[in-house]
Parts: C-alpha cells; sequence; structure tokens
C-alpha cells in the first residue's frame, strides 16, 4: 500500500465522518462546524488532484465566506439549538433506504459509463503552483471570458436580491 | 498512483449524505447546508475527471460553481431570514402556507 493510498484514505474517512457528524448534529452551530471541516479535508483532495488555485478558492469562499454567513444567520436567528420535531415514522428509514440505493446506484453508473482511462495525475507532476495559475488565467480570460463576465453580473444580482429581501421601507407599516 | 474510481466513489458517499440530510432533517439551516455538500461533492468529481483527462476546463468549471453557490447562499439565508420573521420558526414542515 503506497503512501499516496494511506493519504487518501484517511482523508476519506475524515470526509465522510465529518459530513455524517454535520447531518446527526443536534446543533446547528456544531453542523456548520463540520462542514467547514469537511470543506477543509475536500479543498486537500483538490491539492492531491493537482489544482491549487480551486483547493484555495474552496478554503477562501467555502469555508470562509460562505460558511461564516451561515454561522452568522444561525446566531442571528438564535436558531442553534432546535426543539425536535416528531416526523413521520416510516419517513427516516425509508430516506435512508433511498439513499443507500441512489448511492449504489451513482457509484454504478459513474464506474462503469463516464470512467475516462487511467489514473489520476501524481501530485507532485502538477504541483507547480504558479504554472497551473497562469494556464487557469489564460483560460479563464481568453476562451471563458463572457462566462466570467455574466458571472460577476450574477454575483450583483443576488447581492440587489437580498438586499430587496432584507430591506424595510421607510415608513412601510407592514407587519 | 490513485485510481480515479476512488474518487468518484468517495463524491457519490458524500452527494448521498448530503440527499439523506435533505430528506431527513426538518431545519431549513441544516437541508441548506446539506444542499452545499452536494454541490461540494459534484465539484470534487469534476476535479478528478478533469485531473484524469489533463484538462484545465474542469477546474474552470468548478470556479463558477463555486461563484454560483456564492450567490445562492446570499439569496437562500436572506430568504431563510424573512420566513424566520414572519413564521418565527424556520422548521420546513410549519412553512406550508402554499399547500392547497
Amino acid at each position: 500500500m503506497s503512501l499516496d493510498l494511506i493519504l487518501f484514505l484517511l482523508l476519506a474517512l475524515a470526509a465522510i465522518a465529518t459530513a455524517l457528524g454535520m447531518l446527526f448534529s443536534r446543533n446547528a452551530v456544531y453542523s456548520a462546524l463540520f462542514l467547514v471541516l469537511n470543506f477543509a479535508t475536500v479543498a486537500v483532495f483538490y491539492l492531491l488532484l493537482g489544482a491549487p488555485f480551486i483547493a484555495m478558492a474552496q478554503i477562501t469562499v467555502y469555508a470562509g465566506a460562505i460558511m461564516v454567513l451561515f454561522l452568522f444567520v444561525i446566531m442571528l436567528l438564535g436558531a442553534d439549538a432546535l426543539p425536535k420535531t416528531e416526523v413521520l415514522p416510516w419517513q427516516r428509514p425509508l430516506a435512508i433506504f433511498l439513499a443507500a440505493l441512489l448511492a449504489v446506484e451513482a457509484t454504478f453508473l459513474l464506474v462503469t459509463k463516464a470512467r475516462p482511462e487511467g489514473n489520476v495525475l501524481q501530485p507532485e507532476a502538477t504541483i507547480n503552483t504558479m504554472d497551473n495559475l497562469r494556464q487557469l488565467g489564460l483560460a479563464l480570460f481568453n476562451q471563458y471570458l463572457l462566462p466570467f463576465e455574466v458571472t460577476s453580473i450574477l454575483l450583483l444580482v443576488a447581492m440587489v436580491g437580498a438586499i430587496t429581501l432584507t430591506h424595510k421601507e421607510k415608513g412601510a407599516k407592514k407587519s | 498512483m490513485i485510481p480515479i474510481n476512488y474518487y468518484i466513489v468517495l463524491s457519490a458517499i458524500l452527494f448521498t449524505i448530503g440527499v439523506t440530510g435533505v430528506l431527513t432533517r426538518r431545519n431549513a439551516l441544516i437541508i441548506f447546508m446539506s444542499i452545499e455538500l452536494m454541490l461540494n461533492s459534484s465539484n470534487l468529481a469534476i476535479v478528478a475527471f478533469s485531473s484524469a483527462i489533463k484538462s484545465f476546463s474542469g477546474q474552470i468549471f468548478v470556479f463558477f460553481v463555486i461563484a454560483v453557490a456564492a450567490a445562492e447562499v446570499a439569496v437562500g439565508l436572506a430568504l431563510i431570514v424573512e420566513i424566520f420573521k414572519s413564521k418565527h420558526s424556520i422548521d420546513v414542515d410549519q412553512i406550508s402556507s402554499l399547500k392547497g
């Protein structure tokens, strides 16, 4: 068993354990913190796959910005310890069974149908960060310039939408 | 050398955990976090494929997915805050005003 494989298995174990922790925590704050840890392990996977820029974007955008926003809303609503609500008794076992079915099916189809040939790149062959960044930037601003600009408009629209949703009109007397 | 199948299986497992979260939890914030987990697992699969075919396009696609997820979270959390203001609860079973 090579060192790469041991590293992969340990990280995969950490990723699955943190995802399950997110799922089963009663407290929403613990769920969010587990999810931060999960995003961090996935970022390490990106480094192993030779995508250092995506790994750093994952840390800053997901683990940094998005999860801080989540924690902010959880604290704001004071919803960190919600009372247990009863679900329909057959709902949870059925959901878990269907989810297991989905896992088996997705794995089977992805492995048999969508499989490109060969292994993933060796980490040391692609870990040259500046090279990766330069090629990514060239592709982003030449071939994918229009999608990049559309993304900026999308972010602007999302910002305006969030402000409009939470903004209260002055003098408007609605509940 | 790690076979790409390992990454695919890991991504499928993480996606399934996200689906289970959406199906079983009743807290709207937890459901939202599970959706983020699913997006993240699909990103992992895309990067693994792009690394296997030695192309940069997958990484650029994941970059766009991350940007779209950020926009989605901004709007979604604003919606959850609004729902909490009017209903004083973020339990998705309570939000049934549109039921016919």
